[in-house]
């Protein structure tokens, strides 16, 4: 059940092999690699890499050109250079906000899941408070409490976002306990850390995995939507919910300057979607059945 | 009896759950700001108008007093008073949910109708032509920004073809107030006009709000339905020789779609987080309108008390999904 160290690298070149032959984790992986080169190499591959803090009112609101690729914002600014410079703070939000909450929600859930009694009961209480009312609803109140900036969304985000963890790796482990294995471990007289390290989270990390993936699409939604509401990181900063908020009052004539941030977080969330069900067939056999006969 | 004892037990759920939504209001509120008087006082209150506030709240009071006496105040139904329209929030808010529950309904029909035959026939015609074009609706509609969705929306159909009006409920006089429902008031007083203009204004964002939802209930439909059909009775079934449609409509379809109707819980808490952006696009006039412009107008206690509504609306409907499926679904009843 357990991989011992030596087929760890073979079962990690397993589930790559496996996700290059599922079609849609293929294109998952595709785009996020695409918002990544686009994250690192945004001072490269912008055409116009100042213009996320430069003013050039006489060049505002102009249509997608040769110079300008995807048109000019109201500041005259290039949209496809703040785009791809915008890619950064959408990566640095997800990954931050998602491994907060990994950071928050396991151990929570790994310490519910391995005793039994009223503190467990306790922890897993709290969480299906946060869980009981929608994400996007606790992070407007906590971030408007904070006020707007790039800390306070990722606060916002990982503050509402653990629960989810807590209720995967409270579910697993507990399903864990009853298997003989792990019971066996126990009466050779392991020590809960031992267990717990080397038999349970090993035996969890799929279910995991796939959450953090699905988790990275659905916070970037929730940053986007922040941003957009007037609560995430203030301008000039090129974070794409808040152009999409700026460009309304220019429509319908600058189409581009709403179209283009939003199609990047559409691409940008499907990515992260893709693979979640990708490594979700991969990883997870139980479930592979639930969704029946290679789905491709 | 057990079925009366079993919907009281998630009955009990319900009051820790609600007290634990308020304890984490009240966190937010009061204990996680520097100063919570000064963000409930606004921006352009001088430091003698913060303090004077502060005494007349009671922040000065320790937190524990504070607690009680926040939670006495709620129970009267006194959530302060905000800053931009000078009223009482709750009668803000009261107002104001009727526009938002008619748009959510109309949504979540909007939903259903669509997402379970979608789910059914992607599901019964696996890996066809139909099958792929509905994924990929699916894997869409959980991908795309609700807010950005709207906006295509309205620069397609509004100002492009101008097919519907922009934003907005209605324009003019709305129907005689009798539900507060534009399409159920105009029905009732036979006003055809104001029905089909409140059903145009309705269009795009019940289409905006309604998408997401889709795709979730799409899936857990198509899933649910192939489970089904892999399932040991269903094989049991053509064994015996049955005919596919008997199978599919008579034993397949009755069992899948008892749990995807149980996920209409599920489903109201994606439409009621996606009505704060979509209301806010259309200029609906309801609490999620109300809740983005208390933020742009840093109207705190007016955001607390939208946070406070929205996670009670949410546990109550949450509550009688839960007593409901105990009452219907018999699977539910055995654990």
């Amino acid at each position: 059940m357990r991989p011992s160290k030596g087929t760890s690298t073979s079962a990690a070149w397993f589930v790559v092999r496996r996700l290059a032959h599922d079609r849609s984790a293929l294109v998952g992986l595709i785009l996020i690699g695409a918002l990544l080169l686009a994250a690192l190499l945004a001072p490269v591959l912008a055409t116009h890499p100042d213009d996320v803090f430069e003013l050039h009112p006489a060049l505002r609101l102009q249509a997608p050109s040769g110079n300008h690729w995807l048109g000019t914002d109201r500041m005259g600014a290039d949209v496809y250079s703040r785009l791809l410079f915008g890619a950064r703070i959408t990566i640095l939000i997800g990954v931050i906000a998602v491994g907060a909450s990994l950071l928050i929600g396991v151990p929570v859930g790994l310490v519910a899941g391995h005793f039994h009694g009223w503190f467990s009961d306790l922890l897993m209480r709290v969480s299906d408070i946060f869980l009981a009312v929608p994400q996007v609803v606790l992070a407007i109140a906590i971030a408007q409490t904070l006020g707007p900036s790039l800390p306070n969304v990722i606060l916002a985000l990982s503050a509402t976002y653990w629960p989810w963890f807590a209720r995967v790796v409270y579910a697993e482990t507990r399903v864990l306990q009853k298997e003989i294995f792990v019971e066996s471990t126990v009466a050779l007289g392991a020590s809960p850390w031992r267990l717990t390290a080397l038999h349970v989270l090993p035996n969890i990390a799929s279910p995991i995995i796939v959450r953090a993936s699905i988790g990275m699409g659905f916070t970037i939604l929730t940053a986007a939507a922040l941003g957009f509401l007037g609560l995430g990181p203030p301008p000039p900063t090129p974070e794409w919910g808040r152009t999409i908020a700026e460009s309304r009052e220019f429509l319908p004539d600058a189409w581009w300057y709403a179209t283009a941030p939003g199609l990047a977080i559409f691409l940008t969330v499907m990515g992260f979607n893709l693979l979640g069900d990708g490594l979700r067939d991969v990883l997870d056999p139980r479930l592979r059945r639930g969704r029946t006969a290679r789905d491709d | 009896m057990r079925l009366l004892a079993l919907a009281l037990h998630r009955l009990a759920w319900f009051v820790p759950t609600l007290l634990g939504l308020l304890v984490l209001t009240f966190v937010i509120s009061r204990v996680i700001p520097a100063d919570p008087v000064a963000l409930v006082a606004g921006e352009t209150a001088t430091p003698a108008q913060v303090e004077a506030l502060r005494r007349q709240l009671g922040y000065d009071r320790p937190l524990p007093v504070q607690f009680v006496d926040y939670l006495a105040r709620l129970a009267r139904g006194d959530m302060g008073t905000s800053i931009f329209t000078r009223r009482p929030i709750v009668q803000d808010l009261a107002h104001r949910l009727p526009a938002t529950i008619e748009l959510t309904v109309v949504a979540m029909v909007v939903s259903v109708l669509a997402g379970v035959p979608l789910g059914v026939v992607s599901a019964l015609w696996r890996n066809s032509p139909l099958d792929h074009a509905v994924r990929v609706v699916t894997v869409s509609g959980l991908a795309i920004a609700s807010f950005w969705l709207g906006i295509m929306l309205q620069l397609l159909f509004a100002m492009r073809l101008g097919w519907t009006p922009l934003n907005g409920r209605l324009q003019g006089f709305p129907p005689e107030a009798i539900t507060g429902f534009y399409l159920v008031d105009a029905a009732l007083t036979g006003d055809g006009p104001a029905f089909g203009a409140a059903l145009r204004h309705l269009a795009l964002p019940a289409a905006t709000l309604a998408f997401p939802a889709l795709a979730t209930l799409v899936r857990f439909t198509r899933a649910g339905v192939l489970d089904v059909m892999q399932s040991n009775f269903v094989l049991y079934e053509r064994a015996m020789g049955l005919p596919r449609p008997v199978i599919v409509w008579k034993y397949t379809l009755r069992s899948a779609l008892t749990s995807t109707v149980t996920q209409i819980g599920l489903l109201f808490g994606i439409l009621l987080a996606g009505a704060v952006v979509t209301e806010a696009v259309f200029d609906w006039p309801g609490i999620g309108t109300y809740a983005v412009s208390s933020i742009l107008q840093s109207d705190y206690n007016a955001v607390m008390g939208f946070t406070i509504w929205a996670g009670t609306i949410f546990i109550v409907v949450n509550l009688l999904v839960d007593v409901v499926q105990t009452l219907v679904d018999p699977r539910e009843r055995a654990t």
